[in-house]
């Protein structure tokens, strides 16, 4: 491990409220190359708190990658410029000396800003309370083996379902599309076999809300697999629109 | 005048929850609507007591202080969810997961409540199977398992390496469902704060809206705190940065005791602390230690490089200590052990570090072999600390993992206040004074989905279906006393940050009350916390305002009441004279240094009422073995 440290210049987004006007503000600091990003800020907070100032607001929590909560976007990237790794994760010995780094928000109509770096991302949950579960009351599940499921199923369900609902698919599309995050929780359902009976319901039902809170479509860039931190495919959105499409012959109900 | 009664049912141990549920009273289907249950916390234990009492009838509200109940520090368990279902046929049973738990526990838990825990635990993986979780399978089709630590059965159900994420969404999912059916209200960026009694029940909480600071009341029949546990006292831990133990303590100071604080679980394999600014420890599965080997350099702060000290100036102490069970003893005995070599200076470069060799297992099974079994653990290390692991030995260090401590319950998870249940690692039911791997997830859901369920409506046919007014004057006083707490921080205007306070109370408690404990070093540990407390609400700087977002306020009540906590970890520790699970007394080892325990004089729950800052009256609950015997651990 390394003890040089570093001395960075960062312009950080400040914004007091959600209507408020933002602005970068500049800051420098000596930081230590084992230090993550977030650790980072936490040197800075201390700073700004003992000289009174107002902290930079950011947010996090597991800082493992795997709660979803933390999500900067760094040098224009939502979680920094490493593949496959959250801003949690990121550590400064990723930068050189000298550089000059821009941390921002995740930027999103349907994430708006509540202060400096922390933005509103309930709309995600409210896309799930629309249909992302399997309708089964405690207590009259059957032997968790009376179902066998192939290895290949549960494997592809599990590559979906890791999804941590931290946004950046959507920070980082241009069209503030969440079609990676809904394909995600749809295909983990679609490709079990307790997720068959609401199945084209619930696809529909997710879609219809997703459209509602103002995210926007797909249209190929990609963008969203190559900055999401645990690497979901873009296959979930195609089989996302496989879903919907089928949907509209074979639901008994029809949502949209 | 505190009367602690466990309530565990008559009849066979086998017997006992079968004819309990048959004994309890029920709350008719037409009546539940009646009824509000506050859920503070929607981790495992929270989100799934939510989702089935909405199921249920009840009309819920649940709390957390996350943006999203999907975020709880349940979502970061590894490993895996152990459950008796013998599909491995190999000879596993629920007895067989009872004895392991409480054995495992070092005979300091209730037999009624650990048996019931294995008996639910088959349950919850049909439950989390038909919610749609992916569990591992195997090429047929049915459930994969892998073998854990203290059980000689394979029996652990796991997801990859993020079963707690995947149990977690599957909660989640069963509770957004109630949402959508109105039976579940969830209110996030919310804090409890402070807890409502009426008429000595529980009835209400105070919690502050995060994001523009109000104090908001709620009301209810019965209230139900699944908040996590305590590791974050030590200010250094595996924990989220936010877990804390603001709701349980604000509970305690109202009436509820804490049970058993001192029993803390210090996991051997993190990764080392890598400077002051470090935020938090990163656990790396302990199936490490299959295939690495634990070492330090015989000579005292070497400052060699690890590849040049010769192998006999390396000493594997595990293996030279423990040679029937080397480097795989249990997680206090090797917590332990790397404590003792780090402080006669034989750490890595005399730090606090040992290595974690895989020369060995390169040699036998090539570095390809380490890779398809550790790929991923490999990657984390190389991420984190920027050293390739397949080149240079790992480092590692113990690190505060999980608290058995927690709210004292009876069998029916009430606390000794009426109206106040408590579920998941915030209770202490369960795992004595040791948790086995994989048990954590367990219990989470089986006090959310199985128990509180059945017990939470023998409670409530007692209670009139009356709404309770969250305007009542027992609000407004709870209300003004935490405004005034509120106002208290924000008023002072020292010089040091909150941080700093909670890192130097960090420091204190895990050097003495953490893996190793003595009566002399306690003591000094109760009059440094309290110094520390004086200091903290003098010469702390608070800064923001109270009627908005503001962080550091968040910070500064949660490290308030871990001083206090601290201290209560420190008295539990001297008055329990013995060695047994995580708690480890110097003055109480055998002639070889291991654990002694004092089933004589300790066997009891240590429950402790609070008086007020600093001074608590202990109760004690007798533990009775009637279907174990009591048992010398030993991995000699």
């Amino acid at each position: 491990m390394s003890s040089e440290h570093i001395n960075l210049a960062l312009n950080i987004w400040r914004q007091k409220s959600a209507d408020a006007k933002g602005s970068f503000e500049e800051f420098k600091v000596t930081v230590s190359p084992d230090a993550s990003v977030l650790e980072m800020l936490d040197e800075l907070n201390n700073r700004l708190e003992k000289e009174g100032k107002d902290p930079v607001a950011f947010e996090s929590d597991c800082r493992e990658g795997i709660c979803g909560t933390c999500g900067l976007v760094i040098n224009g990237h939502p979680h920094g410029p490493l593949p496959k790794t959250a801003t949690c994760q990121l550590h400064m010995r990723n930068f050189k000396n000298g550089e000059t780094i821009y941390i921002e928000p995740m930027r999103a109509k349907p994430f708006p800003i509540i202060k400096d770096l922390i933005v509103d991302r309930s709309a995600f949950d409210k896309i799930q309370q629309a249909g992302a579960f399997i309708s089964f009351n405690t207590g009259s599940a059957p032997d968790a083996n009376a179902i066998p499921i192939s290895k290949e199923a549960a494997d592809n369900s599990l590559d979906a379902a890791e999804c941590i609902g931290c946004g950046a698919c959507v920070a980082a599309c241009k069209n503030s599309s969440a079609m990676l995050f809904v394909g995600a929780k749809v295909s983990q359902y679609a490709l079990l076999p307790q997720g068959q009976p609401e199945r084209y319901e619930r696809v529909q039902e997710m879609v219809v809300k997703m459209d509602e809170l103002g995210f926007g479509n797909c249209t190929n860039t990609y963008a969203c697999e190559a900055e999401c931190p645990k690497g979901i495919s873009v296959s979930n959105i195609a089989r996302l629109n496989r879903e919907f499409i089928s949907a509209r012959f074979k639901s008994n109900k029809d949502v949209a | 005048m505190i009367k602690l009664d466990p309530k565990v049912p008559e009849g066979n141990l086998a017997e006992k929850w079968t004819n309990h549920k048959f004994s309890m009273k029920v709350v008719n289907p037409a009546n539940k609507r009646k009824y509000d249950i506050i859920v503070v916390g929607t981790g495992l234990a929270g989100a799934s007591a939510a989702a089935t009492l909405g199921e249920l009838g009840y009309k819920v509200k649940a709390f957390t202080y996350h943006d999203s109940a999907r975020r709880a520090h349940s979502i970061a368990a590894q490993g895996g969810i152990n459950a008796a279902k013998n599909y491995q046929n190999d000879a596993d049973s629920v007895f067989r997961l009872f004895y392991d738990t409480i054995k495992g526990g070092d005979f300091r838990s209730r037999e009624a409540n650990v048996y019931r825990l294995a008996e639910v635990s088959n349950n919850i993986i049909d439950q989390c199977v038909a919610q749609g979780v992916p569990f591992a399978r195997e090429y047929g089709g049915t459930l994969a398992n892998r073998s854990f630590g203290g059980a000689q059965v394979s029996r652990t159900f796991y997801a990859r390496g993020e079963t707690g994420q995947q149990l977690l969404l599957g909660a989640y999912s069963s509770m957004n469902r109630q949402v959508k059916l109105g039976n579940v209200e969830v209110f996030p960026r919310r804090e409890f704060l402070d807890l409502v009694l009426v008429k000595g029940r529980a009835q209400g909480i105070i919690v502050r809206n995060l994001l523009n600071g109000e104090t908001e009341t709620y009301s209810a029949q019965a209230v139900i705190l699944a908040t996590g546990g305590y590791s974050n006292v030590y200010f250094l831990s595996t924990n989220a940065m936010n877990s804390n133990v603001t709701a349980a303590w604000r509970a305690h100071k109202r009436g509820a005791t804490f049970a058993n604080p001192c029993y803390t679980q210090i996991h051997p394999t993190c990764l080392p602390v890598h400077g002051e600014g470090q935020s938090k420890l990163v656990l790396m599965s302990e199936s490490l230690r299959n295939d690495g080997r634990i070492w330090v350099p015989k000579k005292a702060k070497d400052n060699r490089l690890p590849n040049q000290i010769p192998e006999d100036e390396r000493d594997y102490y595990l293996e030279r200590k423990y040679p029937a069970f080397g480097n795989l003893v249990p997680r206090d005995v090797a917590s332990r052990n790397a404590k003792y070599v780090c402080d006669e200076g034989r750490g890595v470069g005399g730090g606090r570090a040992v290595y974690l060799d895989f020369s060995d297992a390169f040699e036998r099974i090539g570095k390809d072999g380490v890779k398809d079994k550790y790929g991923n653990l490999f990657d984390i290390y190389a991420n984190i600390t920027g050293v390739d692991p397949y080149e240079v030995p790992m480092q590692i260090y113990p690190a505060p993992h999980y608290t058995m401590g927690g709210l004292w319950v009876d069998y029916n998870l009430m606390s000794n206040v009426p109206g106040l249940f408590v579920l998941g690692e915030a209770n202490f039911s369960d795992h004595g004074a040791n948790r086995l791997g994989a048990s954590a997830l367990m219990q989470g859901l089986s006090d959310g989905y199985f128990v509180i369920p059945y017990t939470i409506g023998n409670y409530l046919s007692t209670e009139k279906p009356e709404k309770v007014d969250p305007n009542g004057t027992e609000f407004k006083d709870a209300q003004n006393n935490v405004k005034e707490t509120v106002n208290k921080l924000l008023s002072l205007n020292g010089k040091q940050t909150v941080d700093e306070i909670h890192k130097r109370l960090g420091h204190i408690l895990i050097d003495k009350v953490g893996m190793s404990r003595s009566g002399k070093g306690l003591k000094e540990a109760i009059k440094q916390i309290k110094e520390l407390r004086e200091e903290f609400w003098t010469d702390t700087k608070v800064v923001g305002k109270a009627e908005s977002l503001n962080q550091t306020l968040e910070r500064a009540g949660r490290v308030a009441d871990f001083l206090e906590l601290g201290e209560l970890m420190a008295v539990d520790a001297l008055d329990r004279k013995e060695s047994c699970g995580g708690h480890f007394r110097e003055e109480y080892q055998t002639t070889e240094g291991e654990a002694l325990r004092r089933d004589d004089k300790y066997t009891y729950v240590a429950a402790w009422e609070y008086k007020k800052a600093g001074n608590w009256k202990l109760h004690k609950e007798a533990l009775h073995f009637k279907n174990v015997k009591l048992a010398t651990r030993s991995y000699k």
